[in-house]
């Protein structure tokens, strides 16, 4: 199958996609467990989402529709660069809304809107391996999850405590999959944490330097590490979106002026333009920024 | 003379308790004379059982292969475990011997370094094995690593330190304390006072002695230095290129050896 551009459809060869859609499988198959598979290059640098990438081309067919999304935006370089990579390649329809796409690629950000059964969620992974900071070697690590030991995770928590008297940890958050998996959910802000357990879409995992896919399927439990009396927390805010007066999104802080004034406004720009044109407004609605941020 | 054959006989105070560990025909060569065999003994709870012998006499491989971290050639090494009860450590699963380590059992490295985690807090140290075992309150698990800090003579504000700005001898006594924590039952230790200074390894003598009676510990202990033999072991195995020549209770093997070999062991410590 190619398209008109020359190159096989969504780019990667038939082959490969094959290799990569079993490893999906397996991951699938084996809750948050780690898959590694034969990657490919593909044509951008790693660290730009190259992971994410061979898991999207594999997954990709004509009828998708997809968005890309980076820090919770649709505009930054990282974001259209691979949705126009997509566009070209497999000549797939494009979109920035939540609701509409099939496919979702993103680097750290869960969509504030709640995914449904019919899409699919597509991290690009830097480090897939939780216990890499306590256990440099692979074998050992790969002994570890087999024999569910994670004690050594544990003891990153208790540094954080210890030190900070509370679990500091706010990205990279560990997590349980399914009772059974230690996994690294991505640089997502733990606030995205609880939206991935019994979440109806399902969740894959590319990262593209370690050669590692894993995956999270429909209606799994997945569960932020925490003890008993500290527990899970996820971040909040003081102030509401200053563009859409949300209450309940995750924030982004905003410099609107040379004299450090700012304001703190969803990162989920496609949440907050929604709510904009369904009629809420926020303090700054008649600020500059504001008209700024909700035009795209 | 006294021979293996000895320590297959328990003596009267331990007769009617099973043995925590039984040895049998334990072999591991690496080459002829490199490495340890034809190797059988009971170990009793609450027991010292000390290993000694000239440097290369194998002693550091039979710890290895009775604290299941070496693969022997041949023979049985048989643990009767509070958890799993009878097993036989090289024909069980891998899971249940990881299981033993961080649990009923000990092991203290020589080097602390290779014991501890160099990169994390003291209290972190001797949680981990807590955290390990399922422990997920915060409070406790830092109420139990100041417990065991104060056991060893660590002064409890030092919990947030990392090793690496410890001393040897505390180094030392943060292995011991990160191992005791979840109270094994059996603790291995090859050479724990080496490379400390005299005064510092007499004082960790000295601990190590008043916590193994206290909490009725049972240890094997792998060491050079027959002075640290008689202070902490109750019976002793006389090792020489790879082979056991000579066993029995401390004070008989120290004072009155019968294998030519234990006899020069002794008096050549005697002579310095
Ligand atoms: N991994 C190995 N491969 C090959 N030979 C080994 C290995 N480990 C130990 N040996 C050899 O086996 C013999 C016994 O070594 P072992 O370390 O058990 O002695 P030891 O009694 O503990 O000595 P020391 O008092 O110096 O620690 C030595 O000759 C040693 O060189
Ligand atoms: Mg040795
Ligand atoms: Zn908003």
């Amino acid at each position: 199958m190619s398209t008109a551009t020359g190159y096989n459809f969504a780019y990667l060869d038939e082959q490969s996609k094959r290799m990569i859609r079993r490893a999906i499988l397996k991951g699938v198959a084996i809750p948050g467990y780690q898959v590694p598979f034969g990657g490919r290059e593909m044509p951008l640098p790693h660290g730009w989402g190259t992971g994410g990438m061979q898991v999207t081309a594999s997954v990709i067919g004509e009828a998708d529709k997809l968005k890309v999304i980076d820090q919770g935006a649709d505009d930054t370089t990282n974001a259209v660069s691979i949705r126009r990579f997509f566009a070209h390649t497999a000549g797939v329809e494009t979109t920035e809304q939540t609701a509409e796409a099939t496919l979702i690629q993103t680097r750290h950000r869960i969509p504030e809107r709640p995914l449904k059964a019919n899409q699919i969620l597509i991290y690009q992974v830097p480090i897939p391996e939780p216990l890499r900071f306590i256990e440099p070697r692979e074998s050992e690590t790969r002994k570890m999850h087999a024999l569910s030991e994670y004690g050594a995770m544990q003891v990153k928590l208790y540094e954080d405590v210890a030190r900070f008297g509370h679990i500091a940890t706010s990205y990279d958050y560990p997590v349980m999959v399914n009772n059974r998996y230690m996994m690294d959910p991505s640089p997502i802000p733990k606030f995205d944490n609880p939206k991935m357990s019994m979440m109806p879409a399902l969740q894959l995992f590319g990262a593209g330097f370690e050669k590692r896919i894993y995956a999270v399927p429909p209606f799994t439990r997945v569960e932020s590490l925490d003890f008993d009396d500290h527990p899970f927390e996820v971040q909040s805010w003081e102030e509401a979106c200053a563009i859409c007066g949300s209450d309940h999104s995750f924030l982004d802080e905003v410099i609107t002026d040379d004299n450090g004034s700012k304001m703190f406004v969803c990162s989920d720009t496609d949440y907050c333009g929604d709510r904009v044109a369904q009629g809420f407004v926020g303090s700054a609605a008649d600020l500059p920024i504001a008209e700024m941020e909700t035009e795209q | 003379m006294n021979t293996t054959a000895d320590l297959l006989t328990p003596t009267r105070e331990w007769q009617d308790i099973a043995p925590l560990l039984s040895v049998r025909e334990l072999n591991k060569f690496y080459a002829p004379g490199k490495g340890c065999g034809d190797i059988s003994f009971d170990l009793y709870p609450g027991e010292v059982l000390g290993i000694v012998g000239e440097s290369g006499s194998g002693k550091s491989t039979l710890l290895s292969a009775l604290s299941a971290r070496l693969t022997p050639d041949s023979g049985n090494v048989i643990y009767n475990s509070e958890q799993f009860g009878e097993m036989d450590l090289y024909a069980c699963e891998e899971s249940l011997r990881r299981v033993l380590m961080r649990s009923e059992w000990g092991i203290v490295h020589q080097h602390a370094r290779d014991g501890l985690r160099m990169n994390v807090s003291a209290g972190a140290n001797i949680g981990e094995r807590l955290m390990a075992v399922g422990e997920r309150h915060y409070g406790q698990i830092r109420t139990r690593a100041e417990e065991w800090l104060t056991a060893v003579e660590i002064d409890t504000s030092r919990i947030d330190d990392r090793p690496s700005q410890f001393s040897g001898g505390m180094q030392q006594r943060l292995q011991i304390a990160r191992n005791l924590v979840t109270h094994p039952k059996l603790i291995f230790m090859d050479e724990p006072t080496g490379g400390l200074d005299v005064s510092v390894q007499a004082k960790l003598l000295d601990l190590l002695r008043n916590l193994v009676s206290r909490l009725g510990l049972s240890v094997i202990i792998v060491t050079h230095d027959l002075a640290v033999a008689r202070l902490l072991a109750h019976r002793l195995m006389v090792m020489r290129r790879g082979e056991v020549v000579e066993t029995g209770l401390t004070d008989q093997v120290l004072d009155d050896p019968q294998h030519p070999y234990t006899q020069l062991l002794v008096s050549s410590i005697l002579q310095n």
